[in-house]
């Protein structure tokens, strides 16, 4: 086991994977020569040459196509955006090549693509540079969306990413690249869909991913000092959403609350809340809440900024609301 | 244009105030730096002035109720103006400001529903616009939901609990959570008999599961009598005749508030406690002396707090405070000292005690306490103290400790002067003994240092002439 930042386990994963497959290439806005913008894919041109790891024009729209022909012909292209903020200009690549040319083409054509970058806000960086786009894609059929939390999860996520034959939407973040954790040496994949219980509780279950699951973290943390035990449950894949292992602790603990970075309208939070109240409906002692950013673009004033994200306190008190404890 | 009167902050741990006094009624005309009401806040009663002039178009606030910062007490303006907006955006809008709001245009507006999923809405303006046209809305919901919604973060907050637990049945519905509904029906309860604590009366769990037949038999007494319990003092719970009746006392802004910080010192600072005997027959003497010529009276208080603030000097680390990440060593010494008033207490500050001479220390004491007593102490009167003492001594309290007044790092109490038998030259003689107690913040002031600062101040009180200097 070694320590590892965020970044180094994108590389090795993508490292791994290259080296196990020769199909598998980088492509992105300075993912070669300047080794990455946020470094995860340092060293790869030096190691796998220039055929392998591709510095693109700023052409979203351009290089996500190519990613989809490539994919279509039989590489496995990772596709880097430099933030998820950038890849709008592509989205018809993904949302209407990608995402449906496997069924469109009744199943003839399988597209082995990863796009892959920071997602969300990531401080005072203006409204069009901080957006979380995990309800945004999730909402696709034929997409994959998978948003980790932590540097384990990201590591054997990515590489079972690349070996899907769909394409997967992996989120990643700016202010998560520097987390460090204990990953393993050996290699290891981690299931695509697949939920993971971080913390046992019994009074209430918190379901966040991403970013926004440290919040929660640091929330049932405080709560636990007041004696409120929180299940914390992260669920890693987007889509497909593990409702499962939510209802089975939502079964236990009787009240809910979904904290997400998506906006609330039609947000993550607001599909894993009417999943909730569908299948869990006998079990409620208490309204789903949610904790998410407004529904109001990221302001740039420092103070405004703070209000509009979302902290450990938002979560606190929709767990005091839920445990009928304001 | 209309301005609104909203309760100011008037001292730094303010949280809120209550209106103890109206100098105004509606229609009044009021100029600029008029006083219009007396606020109580948790140390003082103090004017609050208008900032401009008008009419009062409406007062939101009775007297003798409670409000938190920034709330809305009354409204100024020309005389007829329209201020529906201005009471409308009102948590508390009166009843008598209905006929003032708009009349619905919507003749669907009654079929719209009125659960309490509405809670979520997309922007502030359209959820007040809803919890206005709805008629079906109770007025007690149309509360919770102007409070509880935040045009930020909509559904963040669920209702506030059910203040008397009762059902709100204003649509004959009994309101109970999925699970609690069916953990009553296996266990062969009628919810509706179940006294729900959740919001707008909702039974939830924890009601289901500690639901008794003899509560539900009680029931319906129960509910009659709630009207009334709140009028009269609590029965006492012990069966039998009680010879005097229990009193309830509301609680005041100043009980609230020494509540509150005493707890959160005791709570949060690790206290330690050492205390020391002073042998007081120099003290005494000198203050004779003193007396002798000075034209105010120098009380052994005096004695303490110059002796205090000069050990402070040389002690910093108790002239301290805990601020989280850095401890403040205070470059000044301001000395506190606890007044016991009616209600409570309060530590005006003896500012830059050591630079004062005991004359001064006393008159400044002696004004302290008579402010305090007439309720006339200004919050910059009792702000900024770096240490505090407390003197019980003439109650004859051989000893005490005290709860550390935050921020500082250490109080000390006085006990008082004893007449002991002492040994001296290996004889028995009558002395004069007091013992100082001081607690000290761990996560400040260790034992070792809290043990100097207290051998300055007994050698200081022991040979007093060297306070002089």
């Amino acid at each position: 086991m070694a320590q590892k930042q965020f970044r180094e386990v994108i590389r090795d994963a993508l490292r791994e994977e290259m080296e196990r497959d020769e199909n598998v290439f980088v492509m992105g806005e300075e993912v070669a020569e300047y080794n990455g913008a946020y470094k995860a894919t340092q060293g790869l041109l030096d190691q796998f040459g220039d055929k392998r790891v591709l510095d693109t024009p700023i052409s979203e729209l351009g290089f996500a196509g190519l990613g989809v022909g490539a994919a279509m012909n039989g590489l496995r292209p990772v596709v880097e955006f430099m933030t998820f903020n950038f890849a709008v200009v592509g989205v018809d690549q993904i949302v209407n090549n990608a995402a449906k040319i496997r069924q469109m083409s009744g199943g003839q054509i399988k597209i082995p693509i990863v796009f892959r970058g920071p997602n969300g806000s990531a401080g005072q960086l203006g409204a069009t540079h901080s957006t979380a786009f995990e309800a945004f894609y999730a909402h696709f059929p034929g997409l994959i969306t998978i948003h980790p939390s932590d540097p384990y999860d990201a590591k054997g996520l990515l590489k079972a990413a690349i070996r899907d034959d769909n394409p997967v939407i992996f989120l990643e973040s700016e202010q998560m690249y520097g987390m460090k954790q204990e990953v393993p040496d050996e290699e290891y994949l981690l299931p695509i869909g697949q939920a993971k219980i971080k913390r046992e509780g019994t009074d209430v279950t918190i379901v966040a991913d991403g970013k926004f699951f440290h919040i929660a973290k640091q929330a049932a943390d405080q709560l636990a000092k007041d004696g409120v035990e929180v299940e914390l449950i992260d669920p890693r894949t987007i889509k497909p959403f593990d409702m499962k292992t939510v209802i089975d602790s939502v079964k236990k603990t009787n009240r809910c609350v979904v904290v997400n970075e998506s906006h609330p309208f039609g947000g993550v939070a607001a599909e894993v809340g009417f999943q909730i109240q569908r299948d869990a409906f006998d079990y409620l002692d208490a309204p789903v809440l949610r904790v998410t950013t407004p529904d109001v673009p990221a302001p740039f004033s420092k103070k405004l900024f703070d209000l509009w994200l979302p902290g450990p306190k938002q979560v606190i008190d929709a767990v005091n609301a839920v445990t009928y404890r304001t | 244009m209309a301005t609104v009167i909203d309760m100011p902050k008037l001292s730094d741990t303010m949280e809120e105030g209550t209106i103890a006094k109206w100098n105004i009624n509606e229609g009044d005309k009021v100029e600029a730096g008029d006083i219009v009401a007396e606020v109580e806040t948790d140390k003082a009663t103090m004017d609050l002035e208008a900032f401009d002039g008008g009419t009062v178009l409406k007062i939101l606030v009775e007297e003798g109720d409670t409000v938190p910062l920034g709330e809305k007490l009354a409204i100024l303006g020309e005389e007829g103006e329209d201020i529906s907006d201005l009471i409308g955006s009102e948590d508390s809008g009166s009843d008598d400001t209905d006929s003032d709001k708009p009349k619905s245009d919507d003749s669907d507006s009654n079929d719209s529903d009125s659960d309490e999923s509405d809670e979520e809405g997309t922007s502030g303006k359209d959820k007040k616009k809803e919890s206005k046209d709805d008629k079906n809305e109770s007025k007690d919901e149309k509360k919770e939901s102007g409070k509880n919604f935040d045009p930020l973060f909509g559904d963040l907050k669920e209702g506030k609990k059910g203040g008397n637990g009762k059902q709100d049945d204003s649509d004959g519905r009994v309101k109970a959570s999925p699970l609690a509904r069916k953990m009553a029906e296996e266990k062969g309860i009628d919810v509706s008999r179940v006294k729900g604590s959740g919001p707008q009366g909702r039974v939830v769990k924890a009601d289901v599961e500690s639901f008794k037949e003899e509560d539900a038999k009680a029931k319906p007494e129960a509910d009659k009598e709630d009207a009334k319990a709140k009028k009269t003092p609590a029965q006492p719970a012990v069966t039998g005749t009680s010879l005097q009746e229990d009193k309830e006392i509301k609680v005041s802004q100043m009980r609230k508030i020494i509540g509150k910080r005493l707890a959160e010192s005791k709570f949060t600072s690790p206290h330690f406690y050492e205390t020391v005997d002073i042998d007081m027959k120099k003290a005494m003497e000198v203050r004779t002396a003193l007396n002798e010529i000075s034209d105010v009276k120098i009380s052994f208080n005096d004695l303490v707090v110059k002796a205090c603030a000069i050990a402070l000097r040389q002690n910093p680390w108790v002239n301290s405070s805990w601020m989280g990440d850095v401890i403040r060593m205070h470059g000044d010494v301001h000395v506190a000292v606890a007044v016991a008033v009616d209600e409570g207490l309060l530590t005006p500050v003896i500012r830059h005690a050591d630079q004062k001479g005991l004359r001064d220390i006393s008159i400044e004491t002696k004004d302290f306490a008579e402010r305090a007593r007439d309720k006339k102490l200004q919050p910059e009167d009792w702000e900024g103290s770096t240490f505090t003492v407390s003197n019980l001594g003439m109650y004859g309290i051989e000893e005490f400790t005290a709860i550390i007044n935050p921020p500082n790092a250490a109080i000390l109490a006085i006990g008082a002067i004893r007449d002991v038998p002492v040994v001296e030259d290996g004889q028995v003689v009558p002395g004069k003994r007091m013992k100082v107690t001081m607690s000290s913040d761990h996560r400040v002031v260790d034992g070792a240092k809290a043990a100097e600062f207290l051998n300055t101040v007994r050698t200081l009180l022991q040979n007093p002439a060297s306070m002089l200097l």
